[in-house]
């Protein structure tokens, strides 16, 4: 048994816990990567609302915890406690179903996202056309969700929604091809789908699939960057949920855990198809400029990223706690903050050590990467006005789909040509 | 990797296809029928993994799960439910269900019987790992005129459906 667990922290084992067929390190990572992206959409649900606050000229949570730190386990509380509601009209079996689907769906696809060479669940040769067809069973589960509501807005929710993704999952289609075109611009001529090697085929040709034959990468992302906001439904296509018009769209008959498991499905989602843009055009894992800053010192430079990044969260934390008000009431709050400050800078240093600092190197970009995407959701949410349905429409089928196509086309060409 | 508790998946996929296409034809719901139908076609696309084809189950996944199925349950969705299930379920046609039930009896029968000389003797080694190269190269080298066929097929069927659903054009 033993034996079984430390064959795979043999150096010379250089693959992923499912190609090695090792079950333990496999449900290690499983339960690692689905306890690493439930805290994160926590920390999301926190920062979401905290800077779309500050975006605003509000102060945002406020009151739970020092800046509402403690604010996304009131939340969950709250959620886990409230009453669970199913409306007498619905089928129940399929009402009871919907958020499972939906969970299932985005949660298989981390399967193969890769965090570094290794540190997968597994690769797969077909692994991007299993994320895609993976997360297009999404679609399924909101389209369950509103029927089985047996109830006006969350039909018309699911049916826009349904509408939506489906049409703008052929543009990211087009997107995608394009890169793996890319992927076969070597010895063999053959590409690849297998996430792991859609990364080594960017280190082995020394470009970011982003500028590769400048600008037509550049275009296929921007693409795939739009047609995934659509993908997940957020603003400024959030339609499926327009408050204004449909009150909260195909969950608007669901309550309490159920709702939360649609909120889950949402934020996961936003990181998944982050993390497909990550692999597909930013390099993956790889740390920014490997080829013209490299050597070792440079390698050393890039290392220590980690460690500064907790340090000077620690340091903004100290200084929150630092500008606290002096009165008694806030001194727990206070002295909350500055330990919270002391956590972080306790993970820094240990960040610092040097094996586990070249350790954490590919996992720490991949994620750094993935956390500008999810920034930039945030963004987009505080700046777009929502599009009408037939502006949405136009820009799927009128605007990027043409652009796709014209990208793939173009990129077929410039493979030919150079290679 | 080595394959592990094959019997198990072999049969835990077959038993889910069976199932679901029961619910498929006795459901009266249409909805309902949809999903079982989507769950016949997941288990049929584990079943595809099993034999090695790594790419045909994702494309059955992308295609039929996740394309053509949503755009069903969203057909189906609208229709009049109500209606429907008065409706009858079953055409009473046994003596032609029975002729069809006998003959396709008798093709697995002798199948069964048969198989040995049928099937190779042992297992292909498959690479599991070219699967998709090796299909997009036979696609586009040795077969390249049928595929180019098929996607003219599809061109006319998508001007088609264009033609059909636009009123002026």
């Amino acid at each position: 048994m033993l034996n079984y667990i430390t064959s795979y922290l043999d150096k010379n084992v250089q693959v992923t816990p499912g190609q090695a067929g090792n079950i333990f390190w496999a449900l290690v990572y499983i339960l690692c990567v689905f306890g690493g992206v439930s805290l994160v959409v926590v920390c999301m649900n926190w920062l979401e609302r905290k800077i779309l606050a500050h975006m605003q000229v509000r102060i945002g949570p406020m009151r739970v915890g020092p800046h509402g730190l403690l604010q996304p386990i009131a939340d969950a509380l709250k959620l886990i406690l409230k009453e669970d509601i199913i409306p007498e009209g619905a089928d129940t079996v399929v009402f009871w179903f919907a958020p499972l689907i939906i969970l299932l769906a985005v949660f298989s696809v981390y399967c193969v996202i890769p965090f570094g060479p290794t540190h997968a669940i597994t690769d797969m040769n077909i692994g991007l056309l299993f994320m895609l067809g993976v997360s297009s069973l999404g679609v399924l589960g909101i389209v369950m969700a509103g029927w089985a509501s047996n109830s006006h807005y969350p039909l018309i929710g699911a049916l826009r929604s349904s509408a939506q993704m489906v049409s703008y999952e052929i543009a990211m289609g087009l997107a995608v091809v394009s890169a793996v075109l890319m992927t076969s611009l070597n010895a063999q001529g053959t590409g690849t789908l297998s996430m792991i090697g859609i990364v080594q085929a960017q280190q082995s040709q020394h470009i970011w699939f982003a500028f590769k034959f400048f600008p037509l990468g550049l275009i296929a992302f921007v693409v795939f960057a739009i047609a995934m906001v659509a993908e997940t439904n957020r603003a400024p296509f959030d339609l499926p949920e327009a408050e204004s018009e449909l009150t909260a769209g195909f969950h608007t008959e669901y309550s309490g855990l159920r709702w939360s498991l649609f909120m889950l499905g949402e934020y996961a989602g936003m990181i998944a198809v982050s993390s497909i843009a990550t692999t597909l055009w930013l390099g993956g894992w790889m740390r920014p400029f490997p080829n013209l800053l490299r050597g070792a010192a440079w390698d050393m430079a890039f290392s220590l990223f980690p460690a500064l990044t907790f340090f000077g969260l620690a340091g903004l934390t100290f200084y929150g706690a630092a500008r606290m008000a002096k009165t008694s009431f806030f001194r727990v709050q206070a002295m909350g903050l500055a330990g919270f400050g002391a956590v972080l800078g306790v993970i820094g240093l240990i960040l610092l050590l040097p094996p586990v600092r070249t350790g954490i190197q590919d996992i720490y970009w991949f994620v750094a990467k993935i956390a500008v995407f999810l920034y930039l959701f945030i963004w987009y949410r505080a700046t777009f006005p929502r599009y009408r349905f037939d502006q949405l429409m136009k820009v799927g089928w009128k605007v990027l789909l043409p652009v796709g196509l014209g990208v793939l086309i173009l990129t077929a060409a410039a493979g030919v040509v150079t290679g | 990797m080595t394959p592990v508790a094959t019997p198990f998946f072999f049969y835990m996929l077959s038993g889910l296809m069976i199932i679901g296409g029961l619910l498929v034809i006795t459901r009266k719901n249409a909805v309902h029928s949809a999903l079982a139908l989507i769950l016949t076609l997941l288990a049929q696309a584990g079943l595809y993994l099993m034999l090695y084809a790594p790419f045909v189950a994702g494309v059955q996944i992308i295609l039929y799960a996740g394309g053509i199925m949503v755009l069903f349950l969203f057909v189906i969705m609208l229709v009049n439910l109500e209606r429907m299930q008065k409706e009858k379920q079953f055409n009473k046609q046994w003596l032609v269900g029975l002729v069809a039930a006998l003959s396709l009896g008798a093709m697995f029968v002798a199948v069964y019987v048969r198989g040995r000389a049928l099937f190779p003797e042992r297992a292909v080694s498959l690479p599991e790992a070219q699967n998709t190269q090796s299909i997009g190269l036979m696609l586009y080298g040795n077969y390249m005129f049928a595929f180019e066929i098929a996607s003219l097929l599809l061109l006319v069927a998508i001007i088609g459906a264009v033609v059909m659903a636009k009123k002026r054009i």
